[in-house]
């Protein structure tokens, strides 16, 4: 089990760096012909960085449309990060100072993470117009989140697992180095999913992370008259007649 | 087309219930082959559309990223689904915006995407079937490209961009609409999007100026291509003839006399209005914007002024520059802007919105009002949505709100505004604009104008309103048919200069 882990781990790693680096560079490389931000939108880069930021951390655009997905979806997104942080104490030797500081916090972010999850499914099987807009892959990638939250979260509060063991095991992997991992059926199915998880992520509409920084509704400053912007296949135009 | 009724008032706003089909349909006219082939696309549904539709939007996903991204970054969550008037209006699911998108992210997830061409059913991807094509071009003109979606999405996923990239799509395989299709083909004839020619318009132009000389007894101008003019006035070619626009040409005639300001109308482009961008062309939209460039060129003159018009002010706004090359900023070594932007007097904003104009002059303390000459009206205002979510007004974002509003406040006693969450940036649209601005959309009309015409009765019953002024040629022509409809008198809508002309006062008599 250990050296399945490992092959599967390395190729999922590989094929979440891979494709999600391969759409970077395609949203990076596709022009934006026009200027097109919702307007009011900020008119220096400055303010765009901070509109950015209030989009990514806050969610502020969806703070105005709906409180109960914005409730929902910042529970989730913010226990999320609070665990993944929790999460580095597995790959990191001694571990950092501000890690040991977030584990407690980690450890109940996991299940608020959980409540935000069933909270989101609840909606869209509940709410008329979100039931008739999601597709089975919708259920589907909220069943993977909270089967990794349930199985990680009963390994912390039912049935340990040996984590001292489990912090080898990935201190090895990341030096190519296969040690024995724990044989237990909670972590086999947590892991199982994360592997899931990171394969599925740049094929999917987990793309909308980092689909967000590429959007020329949020991301372009509001200076049409000041500064004349014009793409390459436009310019194209302008030589053959001018 | 007497057969269609307003639908009822919600009570309280509550978010509708679906009815799923109730919008199904053929959609509008299709253009026919004439109209088509006027702007070099097919004439009728090519034989092989399924390949070519497929290629087309292969080429639109490597040459816009919005259209890339916002295929890619939905999950689905929700948040848009209640917030489009027509799908308000007329519950219809398929007119929720994330729904609207998935008509064309359901077919990119099947070419363009493993897990659509792998597990087509799993992540809702399907064929492009005769049916999703006519499904498209139904849905598709359902949309007024008004970007209050954009405003609510966590991505800022604009359903405007996708419902450009659907036109295209259809266009590019002979499948396009005949409303639209045959107005840029009058622009590209005539030069205006009514097919006014040259001489009626100059004919119009000397009525409108013996109109204002029985009013008032001055000399009040409407001059068309005069060259050396300091301003060239863009404004949408309803103002020349129909009502109310008219009124509101008047205005802006009257604040450039007030304020000594030699100006010019041009034959050659006589429309601000711009369908290019309705169907999503880039060569269409860039082609009338250049008219623009050209009649400025040859008259010469320092500036360029834009009538009271929505889509045309963002286009003017956000796209000439990048079009045409009206605007500043351009690099010394282009030549093509260049060219422009040297005649252009810089100490303006090239281009300026007619409100710009009138609220500086206001500002400078150059021009008189009456405001007493308005006080039969409760006035209250319409944000249009093109102006409110894509483009600015002055130099704060945000002005597009303030100066029209200030204008009106400088002219009036009586203000009021509309429901919060209905005006401003979440302003709801008129329900005509973005190229359903025809009979035989009348019903989509109808129901899409239900969000305003319920806060506009609000407004009615609790403060007597009974002047909805707007800064766009759409939403006054949509409003004079529909608010008749919906039990109100039609001659309610009108613009900011028809407030500014009642009250204007031009010196000694």
């Amino acid at each position: 089990m250990s050296t399945l882990f490992a092959i599967l781990f390395y190729f999922a790693t590989l094929a979440f760096v891979v494709g999600l680096f391969y759409r970077i560079s395609v949203y990076a490389r596709t022009p934006s012909p026009l200027k097109i931000p919702t307007t009011p939108a900020p008119t220096t880069t400055g303010g765009v960085v901070l509109r950015m930021t209030r989009e990514v951390v806050f969610f502020e655009s969806l703070f105005k449309s709906n409180l109960w997905i914005w409730g929902l979806g910042m529970l989730f997104h913010a226990s999320l990060a609070l665990v993944v942080l929790r999460h580095l104490r597995y790959f990191t030797d001694p571990v950092w100072g501000w890690v040991v500081f977030a584990q407690p916090f980690g450890m109940y972010a996991g299940i608020t993470m959980l409540l935000g999850l069933l909270g989101l499914w609840a909606r869209r099987l509940l709410v008329e117009r979100i039931r008739y807009i999601s597709t089975p892959s919708d259920h589907l990638m909220l069943v993977l989140l909270i089967g990794i939250a349930v199985s990680g979260l009963m390994m912390t509060f039912v049935a340990h697992t040996d984590v001292i063991a489990v912090k080898g095991y990935f201190l090895g992997l990341m030096h190519f180095n296969v040690q024995m991992l724990p044989s237990d059926l909670l972590l086999g199915v947590h892991l199982s999913l994360v592997v899931a998880l990171l394969v599925v992520f740049p094929f999917s509409k987990l793309l909308h992370a980092p689909g967000v920084f590429f959007s020329p509704t949020r991301n372009q400053k509001d200076d049409p008259r000041e500064h004349r912007h014009l793409s390459a296949w436009a310019a194209k135009f302008e030589s053959e007649k001018n | 087309m007497a057969d269609i009724v307003a639908p009822a008032y919600r009570t309280i706003p509550i978010i509708p219930a679906l009815i799923p089909g109730a919008m199904e349909g053929k959609g509008p006219f299709v253009a026919n082959e004439k109209i088509n082939e006027a702007l070099g696309f097919p004439g009728q549904l090519v034989e092989d559309w399924h390949d070519k539709a497929i290629a087309k939007m292969g080429e639109l996903l490597s040459k816009y990223r919005s259209f890339r991204v916002f295929m890619d970054a939905c999950v689905h969550c929700g948040a848009c689904t209640d917030k489009c008037h027509y799908f308000i209006g007329t519950q219809d699911p398929k007119n929720m915006p994330v729904a609207r998108q998935d008509l064309m992210r359901s077919v990119y997830r099947r070419y363009f995407t493993l897990p659509g061409k792998l597990f087509p059913k799993l992540v809702g991807a399907r064929d492009l079937t005769r049916e999703v094509l006519d499904e498209w071009f139904n849905y598709y003109h359902q949309c007024s490209e008004c970007r209050r979606c954009s405003l609510f999405c966590p991505y800022g996923i604009d359903t405007a961009e996708i419902t450009m990239a659907a036109r295209e799509i259809l266009d590019s395989i002979g499948y396009g609409q005949k409303y639209s299709n045959e107005i840029i083909g009058k622009v590209h004839k005539i030069g205006n999007n009514l097919g006014l020619p040259g001489p009626a318009l100059v004919d119009t132009l000397e009525g409108l100026e013996e109109d204002v000389k029985d009013a008032t007894g001055l000399d009040v101008r409407f001059p068309m291509d005069v060259k050396g003019a300091e301003v060239l006035l863009i404004t949408p070619s309803a103002d020349f003839f129909a009502e109310p626009h008219i009124e509101s040409l008047i205005g802006y005639a009257k604040v450039f006399h007030a304020t000594g300001t030699s100006w010019t109308l041009s034959s050659m482009a006589s429309e601000a209005g711009n369908f290019g961008m309705f169907i999503g062309n880039y060569e269409q939209l860039r082609k009338i914007a250049l008219r623009i460039r050209e009649a400025a060129l040859e008259l010469g003159v320092k500036r360029i002024v834009v009538g009271e018009c929505g889509h045309a002010w963002r286009v003017a706004y956000s796209f000439w520059n990048t079009l045409s090359g009206v605007g500043s900023g351009a690099d010394e070594v282009d030549k093509f802007a260049q060219m422009l932007q040297k005649q252009l007097d810089h100490r303006y904003r090239q281009p300026t919105h007619i409100c710009e104009f009138t609220w500086d002059k206001i500002q400078q303390g150059a021009l008189k009002f009456d405001k007493s000459a308005n006080d039969k009206h409760i006035i209250t205002f319409h944000d249009s949505c093109n102006v409110a979510r894509g483009s600015r007004m002055g130099d704060l974002p945000g002005g597009q709100f303030e100066i029209p509003r200030n204008i009106i406040k400088a002219v009036a006693n009586n203000f009021v505004e509309m429901a919060p969450g209905t005006t401003h940036a979440q302003t709801f649209c008129c329900g005509g604009g973005g190229g359903v601005l025809t009979d035989d959309l009348l019903e989509l009309r109808v129901k899409g104008a239900l969000p305003r015409m319920e806060v506009l009765q609000q407004s009615v019953d609790e403060y007597g309103v009974n002047f909805m002024a707007t800064i766009c040629a759409i939403c006054k022509a949509q409003f004079t048919k529909v608010l008749p409809i919906y039990g109100f008198d039609r001659k309610m809508v009108g613009g900011v200069h028809q407030l500014v002309s009642n009250a204007i006062q031009l010196g000694p008599k």
